[in-house]
């Protein structure tokens, strides 16, 4: 399945995938609103990680037999049939049984928010069913983010 | 300012920041790699050093809520004609520290840019313009000696070949290539970039001193490797693998100076490609230190072509100065097939200010007088000519090879193509761009899949606009243009200026 691909030694950590995140999948659709007004600061599903000279994007891998869908008690993760692993948040309780599963830590507890459920990235699944890229990989000026086939499935955590 | 001497107040950039537009994202504080700007979590709040800002405006480029502007500084003394800003900010630095100023990129100053006074011709009613969309129009350049007469001879079957054995030809899809910058000056990501860009080109690219990167000898075929006075990465293979050698006599930006890569700057890879120990100065000398005559010249130029068996051009790169004509004359005899001449507006990674700015002359200036020459000498055939130094657009090329050059070498464009803008700190070290640095930080700030594109699309553009050009005045191919100065005119220079440069004035 297409899947966003990081491309490690070109991420610059500009965060901007984080803000075209978080503007995406706002109400408002613009990045001031979503930070500001909607206070959605601490929720992007896409998160960059810097030490150094190494820098990445990292969101979920859509993992072929998530552990994070095993791990919910509650029936919100699902994989749907186009392979994306959805988190309905309507339906999460809040258990974070995912944000421990993950091995990538790429399900985040939403600590700040009223709710305390847990999010995780949708591949962008509204921008995709419009035909458009996930919105960190348009947004990626330096090509670190790329939405293609995955080149490899053994960096995939297959059994436990 | 705390802890500050006085005149570092008068910072010349200020970072304006809409602070409601801003969204805390960081981008900027992980862009800046001046170290001008923070984040202060207790307040929460990104505050600006502004006296650290070089103005790249890399911060600006990649805000993604559009809330940073770099502005000068509107706090000016009074506008002085003799006293610039700039010359009393340079006093009061080398009052401070006691050194020599050193800048990047090429002369910034105001001297006359010859191109911009050049004016070319058109075809009106009595002579047809060429449509270059409809008809062929041919940018095909060869670089190398020409040789005097070519002999034929008939065959057996009555063929007709060729009996002359022609010099090696560098064969060029356009006059435009991709000039010297070292790996070490720049990074390896830009120059593969620029060694992708050539090949897709059909043009060449420029090793620079700095050796040829085990994981560019793909390239090399379309790469010209360069001879300085360092010596640096030099070996027999390195010269076999190229398309040309370089011998580098002298750069425009910094004539008469040599290079210094400073040790903390040659980590393990620059360490294996130039050749020397790790951690270790860099330094290019002055002079070539075998060189101290055209004979010395000769031996040298001879030495690498006996190297490559007499199938490679030797090119040789002086910068424009006084004496131009002459010299040219002499690296003509001394066996070059191209001379490269590189005028003051040359860029380069590292110069002293004082040199960037007031040594060596204009490339219009000097290859006008040095085509002259060659001609009157009856050796222009020997050898070609390529301008650089200063040439920012297609009709400078145009006008660069009507006045004498074969084609052009282009790096401070290029450099603009990936991100450049200008803020003259190569010699930092900290290029936020990613190109003047070997930080692997920001080194993969230039990926090479889009920089290269990038280079590609520019040198193709201004193909286009070359082929408009040469179609507006009739010719249909490059060649036809060469030495052509009665396609040119000048605007607005003295009798004595248009007398040099071979061109009438407008007008006549």
């Amino acid at each position: 399945m297409k899947k966003v691909i990081i491309a490690e030694d070109f991420c610059i950590a500009c965060y901007n995938c984080e803000v075209a995140c978080i503007a995406t999948h706002s109400k408002s659709q613009d990045p001031v609103k979503a930070y500001k007004r909607e206070n959605l600061r601490s929720r992007s599903n896409a998160l960059v990680e810097v030490k150094g000279p190494v820098a990445f994007s990292l969101m979920c891998r859509h993992c072929k037999h998530p552990w994070c869908l095993d791990a919910c008690i509650s029936g919100a993760i699902q994989r749907l049939d186009n392979g994306i692993v959805y988190l309905d948040e309507e339906r999460c309780v809040g258990c974070w049984g995912c944000v421990l599963a993950c091995p990538y830590g790429a399900s985040h507890p939403n600590l700040k928010g009223d709710d305390k459920r847990a999010f995780k990235c949708d591949l962008c699944i509204n921008r995709l069913d419009k035909g458009l890229n996930p919105a960190c990989v348009e947004a990626c000026p330096n090509k670190a983010l790329l939405y293609d086939e995955t080149l490899t499935e053994t960096v995939e955590v297959l059994s436990r | 300012m705390l802890y500050k001497k006085p005149q570092i107040q008068y910072y010349p950039y200020i970072v304006q920041r809409d602070d409601y537009k801003c969204v805390r994202c960081l981008g900027c504080v992980e862009q800046c790699s001046y170290d001008a700007t923070f984040y202060d979590d207790e307040l929460d709040v990104i505050w600006n050093k502004h006296e650290a800002c070089v103005g790249c405006k890399r911060c600006e480029a990649l805000c993604p809520t559009d809330a940073i502007k770099i502005v000068p500084n509107p706090s000016r003394p009074y506008e002085h004609d003799s006293w610039r800003w700039e010359l009393v900010m340079d006093t009061y630095l080398q009052a401070n520290t006691g050194s020599i100023i050193i800048t990047g990129i090429g002369n910034d100053k105001r001297y006359r840019i010859y191109f911009d006074h050049l004016l070319l011709d058109a075809c009106q009613v009595t002579n047809p313009s060429i449509d270059p969309l409809r008809e062929p129009m041919e940018l095909r350049t060869f670089l190398g000696r020409k040789g005097n007469k070519l002999e034929l001879e008939e065959k057996s079957d009555g063929s007709i070949a060729l009996k002359t054995r022609l010099a090696p030809q560098l064969t060029l899809e356009t006059p435009i290539m991709f000039s010297a910058m070292s790996y070490g000056s720049i990074n390896l990501n830009f120059q593969e970039s620029m060694a992708r860009a050539a090949v897709e080109l059909g043009t060449y690219w420029n090793t620079g001193e700095g050796g040829l990167h085990k994981k560019l000898y793909p390239y090399a075929g379309r790469g010209i490797v360069q001879v300085a006075s360092g010596r640096f990465g030099v070996s027999r293979d390195y010269l076999k693998v190229a398309a040309a050698a370089e011998i580098k006599i002298g750069q425009g930006a910094k004539p008469g100076i040599g290079g210094h890569l400073p040790g903390e700057k040659v980590n393990a890879d620059i360490a294996e490609t130039r050749m020397i120990p790790r951690g270790s100065d860099a330094i290019s000398p002055a002079p070539h230190h075998d060189i101290y005559s055209i004979e010395d010249l000769r031996q040298l130029i001879y030495a690498i072509k006996e190297t490559t068996r007499y199938e490679k051009p030797v090119f040789v790169k002086i910068a424009a100065v006084h004496n131009i004509a002459a010299i040219a004359s002499g690296v003509a005899r001394a066996g070059a097939d191209v001379i490269v001449v590189d005028g003051f507006r040359g860029g380069t990674g590292a110069t002293p200010k004082s040199v960037r700015d007031h040594v060596g002359i204009p490339v219009e200036i000097a290859i006008a007088v040095v085509d002259k020459r060659l001609r009157d000498e009856g050796i222009r055939n020997e050898v070609s000519i390529v301008a650089t130094g200063g040439v920012r657009c297609s009709a400078d090329v145009i006008k660069a090879i009507a006045l004498g050059a074969d084609a052009v070498y282009i790096a401070t464009s290029a450099m603009l193509a990936v991100g450049c803008t200008l803020c003259q700190t190569c010699n930092t070290g900290r290029c936020a761009w990613g190109i003047t640095t070997n930080d692997p930080r920001l080194a993969r700030r230039q990926n090479p899949e889009i920089a290269s594109e990038q280079l590609y699309k520019l040198v193709k553009g201004w193909s286009h606009e070359m082929k408009e050009m040469l179609g507006a005045m009739g010719i249909n191919s490059i060649e036809s243009l060469k030495g052509n100065r009665l396609r040119l005119r000048t605007l607005g220079l003295t009798e004595k200026e248009s007398e040099i440069l071979g061109v009438l004035p407008a007008g006549i």
